[in-house]
């Protein structure tokens, strides 16, 4: 949980829905390479071709809202998103993202202040999120959230308790 | 009464009897056990994969999972037709009784509840959002991703956040016209597409009389746009009834106590409603269809786990009987269930719908996620009884979707343009 991300901010507004973070034309895919190709085409065809490895969203109210597909947080992922900063989000995208490994941290401040096209700089075990000369604090992390990021997500965390 | 121990909520209560230790008040994080688990063609998948690399040999209770290929059902090419194969196959495997693809199935949702496997006091965990169509029947249905409940088929069990509860008081009776789609299109409106979020919905009061199984459906299936982590509705004599209909066991209805409380109380006077039109992108962007009045529509989509009931059905023959499609329109009517179709065609529903002009699929997800069978061209603008209109849900990121009842959908599909229903078939006596 102590990796740090550093990455381009890229802004998004609110209620960025799943269905536009992966179109539902795409749900028969599942290969991260397929689903990443998709990332956010139905708001931003082009956001695939500016986004790089460990770069950071930063986002409005109810993130992810909508679908429950996984697809969403596959497809952030496998387009290189490493973290995402928000208002808020919906709860089955936050635990989908949690479960896969993917951060959401929760601080409005942060979310409207950061500098789209910047580098920022979040660190985990302290839920800092640092830009420039600027530092905020995420809201914090409960427990069982805690515990399945530190284990690298829910299905180590699973194999762990299955004993497998 | 004792103020320093508060009553409990529907919500506290159907959680606390499904934890090891009985406990479960609103904000508390406990690990519950469903009795069913539910998934498709779509979520199934991923799930199948998490859970071989979870390293579980097989699932908590083959007996309490329901496959279901819905979405991309029948396959429409050969990657969703590997999907399917998957989900039959891990049915197969494990020996799990309750899968179902077209022809001896339906919409997830719609199905579960058919089948019998969804009554008073039920928790289903559902890989799918629209899980909270169960709130219909004095349960629980809780919406999750594929590896969560990857883990629920592995563990039989997940944690959760017990939800605040914000208690709908529901008065009066449905005027013309007005259907269980209108109740929900104006909650969301009050409430916003966040409104209800770390909330479950709880509909009750004297109103909960006027309102149908399927319309009880159509209210608890859009919970989850108001933000709601899930719904339920107070299980009443009606309630009751359908459960021994449809043979699901029996069991008392869960009812909060008088003294539970609730983080916003919201009063719905069922009889000031009119019918209500969502416009895109937001299900929460409700107005009176009268507003609307003359918005031109290309495609008219009826169906969905939200409204491709029989009573949405029957809705739609009462406005197109005796009329025709308006030329330039095209209209997709999608009974959500292989039984619900076969009802629909023992009434004459169908035939009367035919020979409008529509278009009767077999049940699917279909068009409503944007996945085939009525998919919206650049420019398209489609009005449609589904749950959700965000940019390019149906089709084209530049199409659009207005969300309404089958009444309104019916009526625009004869109009060509968004009418009140009454303008198409003036209220007679029998037309609410």
């Amino acid at each position: 949980m102590s990796t740090d991300i550093e990455g381009i901010v890229h802004r998004f507004g609110d209620e960025v829905n799943t269905d536009v973070i992966l179109p539902g034309r795409y749900l028969s895919l599942r290969t991260p390479e397929e689903l990443g190709r998709h990332c956010l085409e139905g708001l931003d065809p082009s956001f695939v071709t500016r986004v790089r490895p460990g770069d950071i969203l930063a986002v409005g109210r109810n993130f992810g809202c909508g679908s429950s597909r996984e697809h969403a947080v596959i497809a952030l992922k496998a387009a290189g998103v490493a973290a995402i900063v928000a208002h808020s989000a919906a709860r089955i995208f936050f635990r989908n993202a949690v479960n896969l490994g993917l951060p959401v941290l929760l601080c409005p401040e942060a979310a409207d202040a950061l500098e789209p096209g910047s580098p920022a700089r979040i660190t985990l075990a302290s839920l800092q999120i640092a830009q420039g000369t600027r530092l905020w604090h995420a809201s914090p992390l409960g427990d069982e959230v805690r515990a399945i990021l530190a284990a690298g997500g829910l299905v180590p965390r699973v194999r762990i308790a299955l004993g497998a | 009464m004792d103020p320093a121990t508060p009553g409990r909520t529907i919500t506290e209560k159907i959680i606390a009897a499904h934890t090891a230790d009985g406990r479960a008040r609103a904000g508390d994080i406990v690990t519950v056990r469903p009795d069913v688990v539910l998934l498709n063609d779509v979520s199934g998948p991923l799930a199948f994969e998490q859970f071989e690399a979870m390293g579980a040999q097989r699932p908590f209770d083959p007996a309490r999972i329901v496959l279901v290929a819905d979405h991309f059902a029948p396959a429409p090419d050969i990657t969703a037709a590997g999907a399917i194969a998957m989900t039959r196959d891990f049915a197969r495997r494990h020996a799990i009784p309750h899968f179902y693809e077209p022809g001896r199935g339906g919409i997830e949702h719609t199905l579960l509840a058919e089948l019998g496997l969804v009554g008073h006091g039920a928790i289903v965990f559902g890989a799918d959002s629209h899980t909270c169509t169960a709130g219909a029947f004095n349960a629980l249905g809780i919406g999750f991703g594929s590896t969560d409940l990857a883990g629920a088929l592995a563990m039989g069990q997940l944690w959760m956040r017990v939800p605040d509860s914000i208690r709908v008081t529901l008065s009066g009776a449905p005027g013309p016209y007005v259907t269980g789609k209108d109740v929900i299109l104006e909650l969301i409106r009050r409430l916003g597409s966040d409104g209800a979020a770390d909330a479950s919905l709880e509909f009750g009061g004297p109103g909960l009389a006027a309102l149908s199984m399927d319309a009880r459906m159509a209210i608890a299936n859009m919970a989850v746009e108001a933000g709601a982590d899930t719904c339920v509705f107070e299980g009443d004599g009606l309630s009751q009834e359908d459960m021994a209909r449809r043979g699901a066991p029996a069991a008392p209805a869960a009812l909060a106590d008088a003294d539970a409380r609730y983080r916003q109380v919201i009063a719905l006077d069922l009889t000031a409603l009119s019918p209500m039109v969502a416009r895109p992108p937001s299900p929460a962007d409700g107005v009176p269809v009268s507003a609307l009045r003359g918005e031109k529509v290309d495609q008219v989509y009826v169906g969905n786990c939200a409204n491709g009931t029989l009573t949405d059905l029957r809705q739609v023959a009462h406005m197109l009987r005796g009329r025709k499609i308006a030329p330039g329109v095209r209209m997709v009517v999608v009974p959500a269930t292989q039984k619900i179709w076969r009802a629909a065609l023992a009434e004459g529903l169908l035939d009367v719908i035919a020979e409008a002009g529509a278009a009767i699929s077999t049940p699917t997800c279909g068009a409503c996620f944007g996945g085939h069978m009525g998919i919206l061209a650049a420019g398209e603008t489609a009005i449609a009884t589904t749950n959700r209109n965000y940019r390019g849900r149906m089709g084209h990121p530049d199409s659009r979707v207005f969300l309404a009842s089958a009444y309104v959908a019916a009526a625009a599909a004869v109009a060509g343009v968004i009418v009140p229903p009454e303008d198409v078939a003036p209220v007679q006596e029998d037309a609410a």
